[in-house]
């Protein structure tokens, strides 16, 4: 049980997401999420605007449940499984993101600075959150996939496509973190 | 059911990932600064492993459940669409700290910032989605 509630490192999580790629793939589909951001504009209608969304979203049932399965798993983390939500930063980062302004480095999951009330209830914060949102949808829908789609599933199946995503992924994130966040904190 | 494995599967997935920290937003702000190896060693030992797997697949040595030959889809080719949808997804990964899976797995830590991030992913597919064909791939 202790070792549930401790932090797992990364010698556990990357063996157990590729369990999950593999059961995925066992279950006879393929691996990724973003394409329910697709199917999930079907659901609220979209195909009355755009004949892209004209699909069936019937058939993709099992990525919906999958979704839900998120989720659910997701509150039974937070409410259960992480007593402590401390991450053992490198000093530096710490140091740095204060310089910044983020206070308390690493002392939760997610920073007041974006996730807070404070935050997300100024016109500031909810558009870094609302416009990071569109660039998430937009980008991994133009790219065809994301982390799990791309860098996984794809970088493990030695397609080059995703390796030019991976590469995107990489130069987006630079840009954030090394510009952008500076820039807007 | 039979889909209500992807239930349990994505109950799993959401839990690895959360206690892998692998959806912390500081996790993925020292990943772009490079100052930790952690989520470097989640992707990469994640990635080796499933190579593993798709050669036992590719060899026909792992079927899936009905027996049938596992093959991951072909990626939609282009240059341009890979790499920029991909920079532009990494803009708001790398400013938010949340890729798609982890959207909804934050649901369940910080509720309306993960609500409002959703809200604008699902405004994002759609714009894609109006103007996908007039973009360059």
């Amino acid at each position: 049980m202790d070792f549930i509630l401790q932090p797992w490192p990364w010698y556990i999580g990357g063996p157990l997401i590729a369990i999950s790629l593999l059961l995925y793939f066992y279950f006879g589909k393929n691996f990724g999420a973003s394409t329910n951001f697709e199917t999930l504009c079907t659901m609220v209608g979209a195909g009355k605007v755009s004949d892209y969304f004209k699909k069936d979203w019937k058939e993709r049932d099992f990525a919906l449940l999958f979704v839900i399965g998120l989720i659910i798993g997701g509150f039974i983390a937070a409410i259960y499984l992480i007593p402590n939500q401390a991450i053992d930063l490198n000093p530096k980062t710490v140091q740095e993101l204060a310089d910044l302004g983020f206070s308390n480095g690493g002392n939760q999951y997610f920073p007041n600075e974006i996730f807070g009330v404070e935050a997300f209830s100024s016109i500031k914060g909810f558009l870094i959150l609302l416009v990071s949102g569109v660039l998430i949808g937009f980008g991994t829908r133009y790219a065809g996939g994301c982390t799990s789609g791309h860098a996984i599933t794809g970088l493990s199946s030695l397609q080059l496509p995703s390796l030019l995503a991976v590469i995107g992924f990489f130069i987006g994130g630079i840009i954030a973190t090394w510009y952008l966040i500076p820039l807007l904190f | 059911m039979k889909n209500s494995r992807f239930l349990i599967l994505g109950i799993f997935f959401a839990i690895v990932l959360s206690k892998t920290q692998a959806i912390s937003w500081y996790r993925f702000y020292e990943m772009f600064t490079f100052q930790s190896f952690h989520m470097f060693g989640v992707i990469g030992s994640a990635v080796v492993i499933s190579m593993v797997f798709m050669q036992l697949f590719k060899s026909g040595k792992i079927k899936d459940i009905n027996g049938n030959k596992i093959v991951p889809k072909p990626k939609k080719k282009g240059i341009i669409s890979t790499l920029l949808g991909g920079t532009l997804f990494g803009l708001g990964w790398g400013i938010s700290g949340a890729c798609a899976a982890p959207i909804f797995i934050i649901l369940g830590f910080e509720l309306i910032p993960a609500l409002i991030l959703l809200v604008g992913a699902l405004l994002g597919a759609f714009i894609y989605g109006l103007c996908s064909k007039k973009l360059p791939n």
